[in-house]
């Protein structure tokens, strides 16, 4: 008999008496076996990383996942294989950079890709303007080892203002911003 | 500041949280709620330099100390600290173990209550943290919702339209947002009937952790419970499926095994507490395990009307007082674990026997 997840021949027959409809069988190889039995363990770090598994596992050829490894946020410069192993991104901009390799994971953790919960009263920065933040400061900290001060204080100067200019309210008149309260009000309720 | 002065001070006081008090305080410790947050123009910690975290943590301080309302609050610069002091605010529920045990700069804000705790530089650049006593969510989402705002008011947060509130772990993107109410739950271990009511529990996206959560193991039949998805749901309702579906009904199965047990074998659980209360107020030396488990029984026999004249907040404030921190703390120097056993047997007797009856059983 081949297990249920792979081609490998399923050695583990394992009963689940948990099952909301009844006891279930599971014919698995070791591996996944292991897997199962293992899928009690919490945190965050192994949900991650198991989750990544199986969805790379399932739908990815060695040399796709070899490329997908490869590639790096050109913002932090995390790699795909960094965050495998890590289950931790490098920085806000990687939810954008990764997207695509994201989504089937973001589904797989919370069985949804869109969050309808609080949002920032103020406007939010986009994610370019957040990678580009991100970036002036690494350009600042190098300005400064240099010891090219002018340099650093012109990039100071420019993230105060990429700063003020994010950090005007979602809404500019009182109306607006009282209806765009209510309305957050009415998500609450929900 | 002077930190060792404010350090025992705040040993010898205990947080809100342990009052003992609120909804369905026989069963529910407390409530607790964290928001992930990260500020939108730094990378997320892993790969921060050690300049940016010392400029996370000035600008976040700075911004937090101009805030209305936050004149009283302690800012605790962590790295300075002993090791000690650390493990004492871990005990205590102000830290994680995870930026106790991190490196480089690190800090964590806390007002005198202890209602709120705001860390910088864990997992995410902030985790905001607010807890009540008892089973009290809607208290504290008001509470921590209404910090967050004031916070994103000088503070620009990572988020993005479609995700949400961007974090280092995908497991806490969206709201990033943990609920976790913290259980006591000896008669369900005593029947055990507690394995079979956690599966229950996993297949409707919560998770169950022992007392300090993550890798600790489940002591003196505390348990938390935590909603696991954290994307593709409001706020409320993350609150709703932890404190009005899954919590209430855990403390019905407790209760029902508590019944049980008075009803078929009262005498046995009344020797039971019985022999808790006089080891706990009659031992020379104790050590931290047994005294977990001697005074998770008495607060089930105080619970029970089996033993009079304890209060239940006398019997949470022991969980952590006779902690290796705690004891360190409140005995002004550093103690061995032979020492440490001994002065935790002579803080157990002083507190059940004197200054609160005799702690007589019933």
């Amino acid at each position: 008999m081949k297990c249920q997840y792979c081609e490998k021949p399923a050695t583990f027959h394992i009963t689940e008496l948990t099952e909301p409809a009844g006891p279930k069988i599971m014919h698995l190889c070791e591996e996944h076996a292991r897997g199962f039995l293992q899928k009690e363990s919490d945190s965050p770090v192994a949900s991650v990383t198991n989750a990544l598994a199986k969805q790379l596992q399932l739908g990815q050829s060695k040399k796709e996942l070899a490329e997908l490894d490869q590639k790096e946020c050109p913002v932090c410069g995390i790699s795909f294989f960094e965050f495998r192993n890590t289950g931790r991104l490098g920085c806000p901009y990687d939810y954008s950079f990764f997207e695509t390799d994201l989504i089937p994971l973001l589904t797989n953790i919370h069985d949804a890709i869109e969050h309808v919960g609080k949002r920032p009263r103020r406007l939010a920065a986009s994610a370019d303007s957040q990678a580009e933040m991100i970036q002036l400061r690494r350009e600042m900290e190098e300005a400064v080892e240099l010891e090219n001060y002018e340099r650093a204080s012109e990039i100071r100067d420019e993230l105060k203002r990429m700063e003020r200019e994010l950090s005007r309210p979602a809404a500019d008149d009182p109306a607006s911003a009282d209806e765009d309260l209510s309305s957050r009000e009415g998500e609450n309720q929900s | 500041m002077n930190q060792e002065t404010d350090f025992t001070s705040l040993a010898k006081s205990s947080g809100e949280w342990l009052r003992g008090t609120g909804p369905e305080s026989d069963i529910v410790i407390s409530s607790r709620i964290r928001l992930a947050r990260n500020l939108a123009d730094f990378p997320f910690i892993r790969r921060c330099t050690d300049e940016d975290r010392d400029n996370i943590e000035r600008s976040v301080r700075a911004r937090m100390e101009a805030m209305e309302d936050w004149k009283e609050i302690r800012y605790i610069d962590i790295e300075e600290l002993a090791e000690v002091d650390r493990q004492f605010l871990v005990e205590r529920q102000l830290i994680s173990r995870e930026i106790a045990e991190a490196d480089g700069s690190r800090a964590v804000a806390i007002d005198p209550g202890e209602q709120y705790s705001v860390m910088i530089n864990e997992e995410d650049h902030l985790r905001i943290q607010v807890m009540q006593s008892g089973l009290d969510l809607q208290t504290a989402w008001a509470r921590i919702d209404a910090l967050d705002d004031k916070l994103e008011g000088s503070i620009l947060y990572a988020f993005h339209e479609k995700y949400g509130y961007l974090t280092a772990c995908p497991t806490n993107v969206g709201t990033g947002l943990r609920v976790s109410v913290m259980l006591h739950l000896p008669a369900l271990v005593i029947t055990r009937q507690i394995e079979k009511v956690f599966r229950s529990m996993q297949r409707i996206n919560v998770t169950v952790r022992g007392l300090y959560g993550e890798g600790s193991q489940y002591s003196g039949d505390f348990y938390q419970v935590s909603n696991q998805v954290t994307l593709g749901h409001s706020e409320q309702s993350l609150l709703a499926l932890v404190g009005d579906e899954v919590v209430p009904q855990i403390i019905q199965y407790e209760r029902k095994a508590r019944a049980f047990l008075i009803e078929q074998n009262q005498q046995d659980l009344h020797d039971d507490v019985s022999r808790a209360m006089g080891i706990l107020s009659t031992a020379k030396k104790i050590s931290s395990e047994e005294t977990m488990h001697y005074l998770s029984k008495v607060r089930m026999g105080v619970n029970l009307g089996l033993i009079g004249d304890v209060a239940l907040a006398t019997i949470n404030k022991l969980f952590i007082h006779t902690q290796p921190a705690h004891l360190q703390k409140l005995h002004g120097r550093v103690l061995g674990s032979s020492d440490r056993n001994v002065q935790r047997a002579t803080y157990l007797q002083r507190h059940l026997l004197g200054g609160h009856g005799q702690g007589e059983l019933n």
